[in-house]
């Protein structure tokens, strides 16, 4: 039951890129194609995940005993660029159209400010799914990172069917490009703010 | 331009940025253990200053388990009790530092962090009306509810929830003290 | 570029924020007043300007199939560093920007400069873009901040002109988004003239 309030809560209440704004930069970046969003939002969603749970590991068993919690953030960034350069180079072998399609986005995912945002934010906020606040343990960090990415991939592939449908229409010169899509993305969040207080 | 890439000077370099960084830090780290220390200190001093008369003792942090869940407090000797209160609020966490004294009077109370809707729950901590009945809040005499709830607080117009959260916090914290000196 | 060039070029040529779209996250998200946005801007340059001497230092000698995770690591720390000069001495600061000031690890200024100027300049001319494009974004973000402040709080500064609540959608999610969108538009269109 506590795992769907967490579900509905980072897909829509708490959306990371329309109420937490991490991840801006790629979703900008990518959406202007409804595929790459598509491919980028898989790739994504697979690094905040993985990364979330090796991360909390690390926290928990070598950083909190030894008393090294100033070195989460230099931990953190350095385990997240390790996976993401995994992750280039199986889905080099595993799916080439894929990795010619993101090009550069893949190596960018390491500066997405959703991954080690989402790490952070697990091991240090208290969060109030089923009960009083707490910090979450490792199954509800792991569902919470899930369902998050699930949430940017909605929002980026939304908003790419948004952004390629305006690409067809006449955007007053000064507008086109980024200023229109900011001011669509705007419109978004606050469609998502209509979530807030369910959970 | 930059090294040769071979394995021997790719592992020497980022060991030794490692190695330089992780001394400058744990060096900064040392140094500034200190002055954080103060600087949390002097956070919930002010707190406590807020919530309680005046004092000159030596703030205690102890715990108690109230129904199973562990509450924090300061105990004052002279002034009473600072408890720290966590509920759910509407938009997160809501927690609150409630200062009660000697007699189980509720002196004032202080939120310390909350996710409440600007202009709406958020004005659980600028809403001067709603803030100071809490001031001297006889818990004996009146229920720590909403109006709508048949209590005697009166909630913030357009944040019921948030004013519920709040009154549940305070209620909390009356329960520790009544915990605290049930054996008196 | 001259040197009075190099500290200029962050406000209008390239500017981080309307021009190189750099660093949205925080833009976006610790622009709710002036005063938020001015020490978010103040704190990224004080990470930029030193990283960005060290990596103009060491770039000769680092090997070039290692060289991210070694500014990585090098950004990484000077972030730390602020974290934790900010908790002895500043704490208030620190608990507003809560958790932005971890995530200028990531900003894509702060490594984007690293790669593209100060691992290929001097050490005094990597300093001076440090500086130069971290005063044009600590300005954009006291801007972006001041109309955020003012249209959703009534207040310029924290100095309150306008009695109770004013539109509060400007300093939440939605605001954010369409202050930056409008203010790009205004800047392509004064930029363009």
């Amino acid at each position: 039951m506590e795992f769907i309030l967490i579900i509905v809560s980072a897909i829509f209440v708490n959306n990371i890129v329309l109420a937490q704004f991490l991840g801006v930069c790629p979703f900008m970046g990518v959406s202007n194609k409804l595929s790459t969003a598509t491919g980028m939002s898989g790739a994504v969603c697979f690094v905040i995940t993985l990364a979330t749970v090796v991360t909390y590991l690390i926290n928990q068993y070598f950083l909190e005993p030894l008393g090294l919690r100033f070195l989460q953030t230099i931990a953190f960034i350095l385990v997240i660029a390790a996976l993401v350069q995994i992750v280039e180079i199986v889905l080099k072998k595993i799916s080439q159209s894929l990795y010619q399609a993101l090009g550069i986005f893949l190596p960018l995912i390491t500066t997405n400010c959703a991954v080690l945002g989402v790490a952070i934010n697990v091991v240090t906020k208290e969060f109030t799914f089923g009960g009083a606040p707490h910090v979450l343990n490792l199954g509800e960090a792991t569902v919470y990172a899930l369902a998050t990415s699930l949430g940017y991939g909605l929002a980026m592939i939304l908003f790419a069917g948004l952004r390629e449908q305006m690409s067809r229409n006449n955007v007053p010169e000064a507008f086109k490009g980024l200023p229109i899509a900011f001011i669509t993305v705007g419109i978004m969040a606050m469609a998502f703010l209509g979530f807030s207080g369910i959970v | 331009m930059a090294a040769k890439s071979n394995l021997k000077n790719m592992v020497l370099s980022l060991t030794l940025v490692c190695l330089v960084c992780s001394a400058l830090l744990g060096g900064v780290y040392a140094l500034t253990a200190e002055p954080i220390r103060q600087a949390e200190e002097a956070k919930v001093a002010a707190s406590i200053a807020r919530v309680l008369p005046p004092f000159e003792a030596q703030p205690q942090l102890e715990s108690v388990l109230v129904d199973d869940e562990a509450y924090s407090y300061y105990r004052v000797p002279g002034a009473g009790y600072a408890v720290l209160s966590t509920v759910v609020g509407f938009g997160g966490p809501l927690s609150l530092m409630v200062g009660i004294d000697e007699n189980g009077i509720v002196v004032n109370t202080v939120v310390l962090s909350h996710s409440e809707t600007p202009g709406l729950g958020a004005k659980c901590t600028t809403d001067e009306l709603f803030i100071d009945q809490f001031q001297g809040w006889n818990p004996a005499e009146k229920k720590l509810s909403v109006i709508k709830d048949g209590g005697d607080v009166d909630a913030i117009t357009a944040s019921t929830i948030t004013s519920r959260a709040y009154a549940k916090a305070i209620d909390n914290a009356v329960k520790v003290y009544s915990k605290l000196t049930e054996n008196e | 570029m001259s040197k009075f060039g190099l500290i200029t070029k962050g406000l209008l040529k390239e500017n981080p924020t309307f021009v190189l779209v750099l660093g949205m996250c925080p833009t976006l998200a610790t622009t709710t007043s002036a005063m938020n946005g001015l020490e978010m801007g103040l704190a990224t340059m004080f990470v930029l300007i030193l990283s960005n001497i060290v990596i103009s230092l060491i770039a000769p000698v680092v090997p070039d199939k290692v060289h991210i995770p070694v500014y990585i690591v090098v950004i990484a720390t000077f972030v730390t560093l602020l974290q934790l000069l900010m908790q002895a001495y500043t704490p208030d600061v620190y608990e507003t920007l809560g958790l932005f000031i971890p995530l200028i690890v990531v900003n894509c200024i702060v490594l984007g400069r690293a790669e593209a100027f100060a691992s290929k300049n001097s050490v005094g001319d990597s300093a001076l873009d440090g500086i130069g494009i971290g005063i044009g974004f600590t300005l954009t973000l006291t801007v972006i901040g001041m109309v955020r402040e003012i249209l959703g709080s009534g207040s310029i500064f924290g100095w309150k002109f306008i009695p109770g609540d004013g539109i509060l959608a400007f300093v939440m999610a939605p605001g954010a988004f369409l202050v930056l969108g409008y203010l790009m538009v205004l800047f392509n269109k004064l930029a363009k003239r």
